[in-house]
């Protein structure tokens, strides 16, 4: 299910978090409202964990993470990452790289098995993203901008891009990430799909001014409606017992 | 470009997205919203003026353009469109793309104008809007019209323009003079009076500007005078009425004149009996006697004002017997003459007695025995002129011979139209006065126009129109040897008239 909240009356909730499948980060905010909504959602399955990156709060913007491992900028402190290092699972790797683009969450995108990324990004950066994440990298732009992170968002299910991308690019990303995509917006309009939203496999979390409409393109694209946590290891048990039987 | 330098491009369909408020699918836009939506989302007229008031004189169909210039617009033409738009406010915060009249019933006192405009919204999504201003004309008369509402004849000065003579001959020439130069185009009123013409102006400066043109064509003196009218005290303004009294001196043209003594010295012993042959800003005189000839300006004139002795009205006729050419021609101030001695006897005389003159005259070059002239009769007159008085032992010659007479020839025409006509002033007759009356008028006038025949210098400076009621009939058959004077074709302008299609290409001024 998708859930629209807002962080300190902004709807750009996902410049404030970093949702994965398996972990999810969420900024300090003045009140608990914005933590406490995903802490609801997801307190059950995966850890949440309140943090900073470099003093800031647009945390979203600055690391880049799946269920393998988390990139975070070089302006991460020592204690930041220390505590990520404490709070996160165990298998997933946290390191800190020294990358001039230092907003890696502008800068790439990626779900559990591809990622996207800026034209100019380091060759060591790449490797490393390659590494940490256990994706594949492909240099990409989306619909003419370079900041592939946050005009796309894509989860293991499917993605949302850009609304003006050309069909052409949509077959050829789609091609890459072995995903169904779909052009659309977010809070009512917006074409920054990252800032506005942050998803995983099984929830999303949408800015509160987006439409139903909106909501509706992003459930469907990101198969939300039958998700649960559970249902891949339901789908998995299925495929047990039909070969028990 | 790339695609011409054999570049591979990759083909760009423009994929639709779900319009975020109803769901459409539409082609992505900045707004990412179907116009619908955008439409009812932001009204971008929001803050421009939907309801004006002008102010409409209704008298001159004209509008105010704060704070005070009228303009004149008829309705639904350009100029009232360029000046609605021009009272919107905050226009300048849109794109005006167009703008139309819708119609409205002339007598309802709207005016709509539909404008459709465009304005940036949401993040660089350009909208165009179209909406209905509708403008409520006020009436409320302009400053002139409600003047001349007030009182139609509210003259702020006067020129009054005499001449002490007993014809109206240099009236009719200062008319033609006027209304060539179109100097009377700003007086509200012109008016005939007993010895000249009265001119009325709404301002005073239109007023000097015609006292000035009328010093340019004619030796005047003038002065003016003010009254008050009502004064402010507390804005110390003065509300005055102007008077120009404007005197034309009295010589005309063919006047026998006895110059007085300081004036015949000053000009070098000039006559003392010469003619004058020419009124400008200045008099021109000539000694028929010696052809001796001198320029008299306006404050000359004026310094010693004097009378003619003899004028055009009282010219005798003369039958030319003999001319004997003494000198040969001279050019005298652009005419030419040629002094002869003559014998010539009054036509009254003519087979009564045999009184017959033996004189001496300038108009040798155009004189013929046999021919008419006219002349003054010093030999019969009565003269009572002072001047003539100061003079001892002046002998005064019995005859002056002024001009060839065409009376014979003109006999013959006598009763057909010209070929040509003259425009006129719109004059009010005063009617206060006696009556002029209407037959000396009528002679005088038709003396005018022959006197405009036989002198091309005179019609030098005048507009003649051609006269559409004349055919030329078969005169060309008939003339034998010298015809009377008159004026060519192509001095003759066509009189600009819109309605006649068929002399249309006629009508152009040469």
């Amino acid at each position: 299910m998708a859930t629209r909240l807002q962080f300190e009356n902004s709807c750009e909730v996902g410049v404030f978090s970093k949702l994965t499948n398996a972990y999810c980060l969420v900024a300090i905010g003045g009140s608990e409202n914005f933590y406490s909504t995903f802490e609801s959602e997801l307190a059950d399955v995966i850890p949440v964990v309140k943090t900073s990156i470099g003093d800031t709060r647009i945390i979203g913007r600055l690391v880049v993470g799946n269920k393998n491992g988390l990139l975070v900028p070089h302006t991460t402190t020592d204690q930041e990452l220390q505590h990520l290092r404490n709070c996160l699972p165990d298998q997933v790797v946290v390191q800190r790289i020294e990358e001039r683009l230092s907003a890696l969450g502008n800068c790439i995108a990626c779900n559990d098995h591809v990622a996207l990324t800026h034209t100019d990004l380091d060759r060591d950066t790449e490797e490393i993203i390659a590494d940490v994440l256990g994706v594949e990298v492909f240099r990409q732009t989306i619909a003419g901008n370079i900041l592939v992170g946050s005009y796309c968002a894509f989860s293991n299910r499917g993605g949302l891009v850009h609304p003006h991308t050309s069909i052409e690019d949509l077959d050829e990303l789609s091609t890459l990430l072995q995903v169904p995509l779909v052009a659309g917006t977010v809070n009512r309009g917006s074409e920054v799909i990252a800032a506005g939203m942050t998803v995983n496999d099984w929830t999303a979390f949408c800015g509160s001014d987006t439409t139903a409409t909106e909501l509706s393109v992003i459930e469907s694209v990101f198969k939300l409606r039958e998700a649960q946590p559970s249902a891949i290891v339901d789908e998995m048990r299925k495929s047990l017992i039909d070969s028990y039987v | 470009m790339a695609g011409e330098a054999g570049m591979f491009m990759v083909q760009q369909t423009i994929g639709s997205v779900l319009c975020c408020k109803c769901g459409i699918p539409m082609a992505p836009n900045a707004a990412n919203m179907c116009v619908n939506c955008l439409r009812s989302e932001v009204d971008i007229t929001e803050g421009l003026q939907k309801n004006v008031i002008i102010m409409h004189c209704p008298e001159c169909d004209s509008y105010l353009q704060p704070p005070r210039t009228w303009i004149k617009a008829q309705l639904e033409s350009k100029e009232l469109l360029t000046f609605c738009v021009k009272r919107l406010k905050n226009l300048n915060k849109v794109r005006l793309v167009h703008a139309e009249f819708v119609w409205t019933e002339p007598h309802s006192k709207r005016v709509k104008v539909k404008l459709r405009v465009q304005k940036e919204v949401l993040n660089g999504a350009i909208l165009e809007q179209a909406y209905i201003v509708e403008y409520v004309l006020q009436d409320h008369m302009c400053e002139s019209c409600s003047r001349v509402a007030a009182n139609p004849d509210q003259w702020v000065a006067s020129v009054q323009l005499r001449q002490h003579v007993s014809h109206r001959r240099t009236f009719f020439y200062l008319e033609q003079l006027i209304l060539k130069h179109d100097a009377a185009a700003r007086a509200i009123k012109i008016k005939q009076m007993a010895q000249g013409i009265d001119f009325f102006f709404a301002n005073r400066s239109h007023a000097q500007k015609f006292v000035d043109f009328v010093g340019k064509v004619a030796p005047i003196k003038s002065r003016d005078d003010k009254q008050l009218v009502s004064h402010d005290p507390k804005s110390n303004n003065y509300n005055y009425k102007y008077t120009f009294s404007v005197e034309i001196c009295p010589i005309c043209r063919e006047d026998l004149i006895c110059l007085p003594p300081k004036v015949a010295v000053s000009l070098g012993n000039l006559g003392p009996l010469v003619i004058c042959t020419k009124v400008s800003n200045s008099i021109a005189l000539l000694d028929p006697l010696t052809l001796r000839h001198c320029f008299l300006d306006a404050e000359q004139y004026w310094r010693v004002p004097f009378k003619s002795l003899l004028s055009s009205r009282q010219l005798v006729e003369y039958i030319v017997l003999d001319v004997e050419i003494v000198s040969s021609e001279v050019n005298v101030g652009g005419s030419k003459y040629a002094l002869a001695d003559a014998q010539v006897a009054r036509a009254s005389d003519f087979g009564k007695n045999d009184t017959i003159f033996s004189i001496r005259t300038h108009l040798g070059h155009i004189l013929n025995p046999g021919d008419f002239a006219l002349g003054f009769d010093l030999y019969g007159a009565n003269c009572n002129d002072i001047e003539l008085d100061k003079y001892k032992g002046l002998v005064i010659p019995d005859t002056i011979l002024i001009r060839k007479s065409y009376e014979e020839k003109r006999q013959r025409k006598r009763g057909k139209p010209r070929s040509w006509k003259l425009k006129s002033l719109n004059m009010e007759v005063d009617d206060s006065k006696a009556r002029v009356d209407q037959d000396k008028m009528n002679s005088e006038y038709e003396q005018f126009l022959r006197d405009l025949e036989e002198n091309p210098d005179m019609r030098f400076n005048i507009s003649l129109y051609r006269n559409k009621e004349y055919q030329s009939s078969e005169m060309a058959s008939m003339t034998d040897g010298e015809d009377a004077p008159s004026v060519p074709l192509e001095e003759l302008l066509g009189d600009l008239d819109l309605t006649d299609e068929e002399d249309g290409n006629e009508s152009m001024k040469e």
